[in-house]
């Protein structure tokens, strides 16, 4: 299953990885053209739409590479780094960068093939980008709100306009191709006849490849993102040992000391009826339905937490805790545990506790109450896991 | 020897976004220069000045203290980029010292403009959190919402100037 782990192999095959990427990454953008800033810039100037054409072509290769084998269900797209979306400082910084490639005719990642290649301009570009990255990172706190704001942590295209991400890929697809056309268009319009184009396209051939891209996306909207259930049977076999090995239950006592650890942040979920809830339920407890917690933006929330976000499910029935647990699993949710129990054993847990204290309140018993216990009365089970989907090379 | 031509765009196209789903299925995301930009930056800075990266947060954070900023995957990225990019204009015979110009401008005044076109870029690439193939390029081909406004910007950007610059480039 896609992404791969590659972590385990260690710093210097990781790095080893990422050159080759890089080098990949390199060789493409050289044998474009990107090297060369007169080329560059003549997308500017509609004389040369190469920027546009490679550009567009590379995100719908991708794109469509991704959401297909996600559709497919071998590649969880849940794990895939997006690009957070901070839409003013995004907009206002692209322009200045707008500006910014006007007049130097790179940007950074083309400012590097061209420096490899020895040409000066380039060269002198990319000195300059990290002198403009510098006055940015010296400047920043002067402006961090405005820095910080508008900020949607994974917005995608497909929730901004409403649609499903298959029909998103469609749109991206006709977009680009649109694009395409009239990047042929502008370019047969300003075209110098006196030089030959590089390379005649001939019309059949540009026709065949945008039948397959439009195909290839109309399938992927045919298919649809894989359902929770379809998707538990490809990654089930990867959790059920946890279930199995009851790694993910754990004792009250070991829910109070994560309560009152200040370090951790925590969510309660309880699933039990409202008039279950409402007649007793842990102070720090939200009630939820399955339905509620099976919608995609409930997983998107509890996606969102911090490292150290730990999620607890409470419900009478282990059954019902289990089906939860596993909905918010393929979703790729973390740090996730189950009370064991839920709250039938809860009251009789503290019991003892309770006569010995003065004052005690059974919906938020104190880290003291720990102390009324032996440190072995329970196998602590919680583990905090980092997703490993933090990152963004841009970061 | 004549360089040789450049690839067809679309097909450069095809092997850039291999390339990209590639990046995203072993690493989990996408291609990326400006981040390394950074890296680069605060390195030479803590060359000169340690305690000015360890005073400001947002340098601190790269490379404060005993921290290396060049420890870091995406400068191996750009590594391979900047060896991919040289291999391949070696092969192709674009691998010569010289200076790309518009005819209208002379090289000495090229490299100048190219310095300032690169400061505010690369000041622009940080506001907007990553370049034109970290932001643009890979959160486009993962639809993020964000990155697309970002990439119509850039293009609006450059296409508002074109025209009071056109000198440089025609």
């Amino acid at each position: 299953m896609l992404p791969l782990d590659i972590g385990p192999l260690g710093k210097a095959l990781n790095y080893l990885v990422y050159f080759a990427i890089g080098l990949g990454f390199g060789v493409s953008l050289e044998l474009a053209g990107f090297g060369n800033a007169r080329k560059l810039a003549g997308q500017f100037y509609f004389k040369d739409m190469t920027v546009l054409k490679t550009m567009f072509t590379a995100i719908l290769t991708a794109c469509l590479l991704i959401f297909l084998t996600a559709a497919l269900g071998y590649l969880d797209f849940s794990k895939i780094y997006v690009n957070q979306t901070y839409l003013w400082p995004g907009i206002v910084g692209g322009l200045v960068m707008g500006v910014g490639f006007v007049v130097g005719g790179y940007c950074p990642g083309t400012s590097i093939i061209s420096a490899a290649s020895l040409k000066l301009d380039g060269l002198m570009f990319f000195i300059g980008t990290t002198i403009g990255a510098g006055v940015f990172g010296g400047t920043v706190s002067s402006m961090q709100k405005f820095w910080n704001s508008s900020y949607t942590e994974r917005l995608l295209l497909s929730d901004v306009f409403g649609w499903s991400l298959g029909g998103a890929v469609v749109a991206v697809t006709v977009l680009a191709l649109v694009f395409f056309y009239g990047a042929e268009k502008a370019e047969e319009f300003a075209r110098d006849t006196s030089k030959a184009p590089q390379w005649r396209p001939t019309n059949r051939r540009y026709m065949a490849a945008a039948g397959v891209a439009f195909g290839t996306a109309m399938v992927i909207w045919g298919l649809g993102q894989p359902t929770p259930e379809a998707k538990w049977a490809r990654v089930g076999d990867q959790y059920q040992p946890l279930l199995d090995g009851r790694d993910v239950f754990i004792h009250p006592l070991e829910y109070v000391k994560t309560w009152n650890d200040a370090t951790i942040k925590l969510v309660t979920l309880d699933l039990r009826s409202k008039e279950a809830f409402d007649a007793f339920h842990l102070d720090a407890a939200r009630n939820v339905t399955f339905e509620g917690l099976a919608d995609e933006k409930f997983a998107f929330e509890l996606n969102q937490l911090p490292p150290q976000g730990v999620v607890i499910l409470i419900a009478d029935d282990e059954g019902e805790a289990v089906r939860a647990w596993k909905r918010l699993k393929v979703e790729g949710v973390t740090n996730l545990y189950i009370l064991e129990h839920g709250l039938t054993e809860w009251k009789h847990t503290f019991e003892p506790a309770a006569h010995a204290a003065h004052h005690f309140d059974f919906a938020k018993p104190s880290a003291k109450v720990l102390e009324a216990f032996p440190k072995d009365a329970y196998t602590p089970k919680i583990k905090l896991k980092t997703a490993r989907r933090a990152g963004g090379l841009c970061g | 020897m004549e360089p040789k031509p450049f690839i067809n765009p679309y097909l450069a196209g095809v092997m850039l976004g291999v390339v990209l789903f590639t990046a995203f299925a072993v690493t989990h995301s996408g291609l990326g220069a400006s981040g390394a930009v950074s890296r680069l930056q605060v390195a030479a800075t803590s060359a000169v000045a340690q305690d000015y990266v360890d005073r400001v947060g947002y340098f601190a954070a790269i490379g404060g203290g005993d921290r290396s900023a060049l420890d870091h995957s995406s400068v191996m990225m750009l590594l391979g980029t900047f060896a991919g990019g040289m291999v391949s204009s070696w092969r192709n015979r674009r691998l010569k010292v010289e200076v790309c110009h518009g005819p209208s401008i002379s090289p000495r005044l090229r490299l100048p403009l190219a310095l300032l076109g690169g400061i505010i870029m690369g000041y622009g690439a940080r506001l907007a959190r990553g370049c034109t193939s970290g932001n643009a390029l890979s959160g486009g081909a993962v639809l993020s919402a964000g990155s697309w406004a970002f990439m119509f910007a850039v293009f609006a950007g450059a296409y508002m100037l074109a025209y009071f610059v056109r000198k440089l480039w025609n």
